[in-house]
């Protein structure tokens, strides 16, 4: 079978840059062609920029890593252009179970809440992820050339010249050098740009390792995550059964810290592993084994000048909780509105130093829920696994016991309420979840859902009141979102934005992240709170 | 503020106390110590407040130093 990680998405062609008789000058290049980099050619492409992506390879990601895909994942595609296909794709799951030892001690269901156009989160391969990615890029170039992706160009060398950045790429017709007023480095969790500027990547490596296995089997379990501690198919350590599309699914394995990692990998081991698991009875094949040992750390800052690190290559985070392309996706989706504002002379240089900050906090908060998922998981101490096993011993009886079972925490949006580009908060009664910083929830409305009416811009909302036609603001086309919610239609909306106010302003910014809101309109506070999104206000 | 209670609050120590040992009886030492960390946890659920869970943890801790 000819899978997708094996043919050319983005075969090498020569491009005229390679002949040029002295280097050529774009505005961005990404380094990376990975979930990362291909989202964010297309989000700045979709703000109008013309992007070059370099890689090394030219296929998607080699066998699957990603499985995990969260709401906010989904909604960030919706908006890039690719939700739909995702979705179609992906699987859905609801229920889990978690088993200690020979016992299920509990199981739980999602219920996610209702009213939002996309599910907590969907399983899929990241090889569809990135193909679907590649295909969204090509359907932009149909339209007008912006993304030029170029496979099996390698980024060899990194000079920083101040106001922009010398390149030099190594391709199977050899080396050529191209510069780049703004550079961005989405180019994996090993990072050559960050050696390559001798920068930092510090934090912690989890002394154990897992074999993950995807396996092919046409076996009715269900469509379900199961998660067991200490089972007695591999005692002493923990296991994950998971379902993709395409009758795949992912097992994953706990190996211990002292192990020969090529042995365990060989199909000798592992199938007898697996069918102590699954049973002798399931016929299984092996679509992709790997062991890693995971860790969690991140640079100490992501904007150094020009060069901006973005996705696994700024921070790292062990896969429990899911946390890795999902955070990775919400660093394209605050970069790429405020690199394009930059470019387009809309906002001061300063706005990218936001990033940082956001995106640090970001990153620190999925280092702190990966590294308590893994502490659960793989405890590392005497007093540690006898807390854990307390834990799923109560929880097989006692209720309250189950939320500190910790097999990985759902991968929620990021908020940046109290950051420098969050705005006030003038609703009196207004819900906590729609606060300044927050991501704006979705709801539904008439016939369709709210998050599928914010365009790629600054969004002015207003609930039961209305606002004059708004020209522009600071240069910046505010487009207007008119509302109305009471207890008999549109409730939902009214739940998630009025609270217990009347009527509401809000201001979203192009990442449909709130600004600020008010219980009325005023233009002098509105114009103030676009000033702040932009960075102009410190 | 909740404050954590340090004063004598079980009517009857010693009864209490009889039954904290009784509970142990022919435990092994890794039972015994499952038992404590499954008693902990029921606790602290119980209290449910987290000032309380942290003032409770700093006695735990203080008391045990040897200077
Ligand atoms: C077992 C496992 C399970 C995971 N599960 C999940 C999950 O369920 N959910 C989730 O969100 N995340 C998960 N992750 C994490 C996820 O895979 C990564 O976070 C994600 O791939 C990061 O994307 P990226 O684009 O930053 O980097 P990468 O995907 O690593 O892409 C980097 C790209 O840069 C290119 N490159 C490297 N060097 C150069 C160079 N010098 N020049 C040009 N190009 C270069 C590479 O070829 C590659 O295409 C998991 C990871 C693992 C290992």
């Amino acid at each position: 079978m000819n899978k997708i990680f094996e043919t050319p998405l983005y075969p090498y062609y020569q491009s005229v840059d390679q002949t040029a008789s002295a280097p050529a000058h774009h505005s961005v290049v990404v380094i990376g062609a990975g979930p990362v980099g291909l989202g964010m050619a297309i989000d700045l492409a979709q703000h109008g920029i013309d992007v070059v992506v370099l890689d090394d390879n030219d296929k998607v990601s080699f066998g699957s890593r990603a499985i995990c895909f969260a709401k906010r994942t989904l909604e960030i595609a919706d908006r890039l252009g690719f939700g739909d296909k995702l979705v179609d794709k992906g699987v859905q799951w609801n229920l889990g179970k978690v088993f200690f030892d020979e016992r299920k001690v509990y199981e739980f269901n999602l219920l996610a809440e209702d009213g939002h156009a996309r599910p907590a989160f969907i399983n899929l391969q990241q090889y569809y992820f990135e193909q679907y990615l590649v295909e969204r890029v090509q359907e932009i170039n149909s339209e007008t050339p912006k993304i030029d992706i170029r496979g099996k160009n390698r980024v060899s060398a990194i000079m920083d010249h101040g106001t922009y950045s010398a390149l030099t790429v190594t391709t199977p017709d050899g080396e050529y050098t191209i510069h780049a007023d703004w550079v961005i480095a989405c180019d994996g969790a090993g990072s050559p740009t960050r050696s390559m500027m001798g920068l930092d990547f510090v934090g912690r490596v989890f002394e154990d390792n897992f074999l993950i296995a995807d396996v092919t089997m046409e076996a009715d379990f269900p469509t379900e995550r199961w998660f067991w501690f200490d089972p007695p198919f591999n005692r002493g350590q923990s296991a994950l059964l998971h379902k993709q599309p395409d009758g795949v699914w992912r097992i994953d394995l706990q190996l211990g810290w002292d192990v020969d990692k090529e042995a365990e990998k060989q199909p000798d081991r592992v199938i007898p592993r697996l069918n102590e698991m699954l049973g002798d009875d399931v016929k299984f094949e092996l679509e992709w084994v790997s062991i890693y040992t995971f860790q969690c750390r991140r640079m100490e800052k992501f904007r150094h000048g020009n060069v901006i690190f973005a996705g696994d290559s700024a921070h790292q985070v062990s896969p429990f909780g899911a946390r890795g392309a999902n955070s990775g996706l919400q660093d394209v989706d605050n970069l790429s509105w405020k690199l394009a504002h930059v470019i387009q002379g809309l906002a001061p240089d300063t706005l990218l130093d936001s990033y940082d900050d956001e995106r640090i906090h970001g990153a620190d908060e999925n280092i702190m829920n990966s590294t308590r998922s893994t502490d659960f998981i793989t405890p590392k101490s005497d007093i540690s696994r006898v807390f854990r096993n307390a834990v799923l011993d109560l929880s097989e009886h006692h209720a309250f016991a189950r939320p500190l079972v910790n097999s990985g925490r759902l991968s929620m949006p990021c908020n940046y309420v109290g950051h420098s580009l969050t705005g006030e908060d003038a609703l009196t009664g207004g819900p906590a979840r729609s606060q300044p910083g927050m991501p704006c929830p979705d709801a539904p409305l008439d016939n369709r859902y709210l998050l599928s009416k914010l365009g790629g811009g600054f969004t002015l909302m207003t609930l039961n009141t209305d606002a004059p036609s708004l020209q522009q603001i600071e240069g910046i086309e505010i487009a207007q979102l008119e509302l109305s919610a009471t207890s008999d239609s549109n409730k939902t909306l009214g739940e998630r934005f009025l609270g217990t106010a009347e009527r509401a302003v809000y201001l979203i910014r192009p990442d449909q992240h709130i600004v600020a809101r008010w219980s009325e309109y005023d233009a002098a506070r509105v114009q103030m709170a676009v000033e702040t999104a932009l960075g102009k206000i410190q | 503020m909740s404050t954590l209670i340090l004063t004598p609050n079980i009517p009857n120590g010693d009864d209490f106390y009889e039954k904290l040992l009784n509970a142990h009886e022919g435990l092994s030492k890794e039972q015994s110590d499952a038992l404590n960390a499954r008693l902990i946890l029921v606790l602290s659920n119980h209290i449910g407040d987290m000032d309380i869970l942290e003032q409770a943890l700093e006695a735990a801790k203080t008391a045990g130093q040897t200077s």
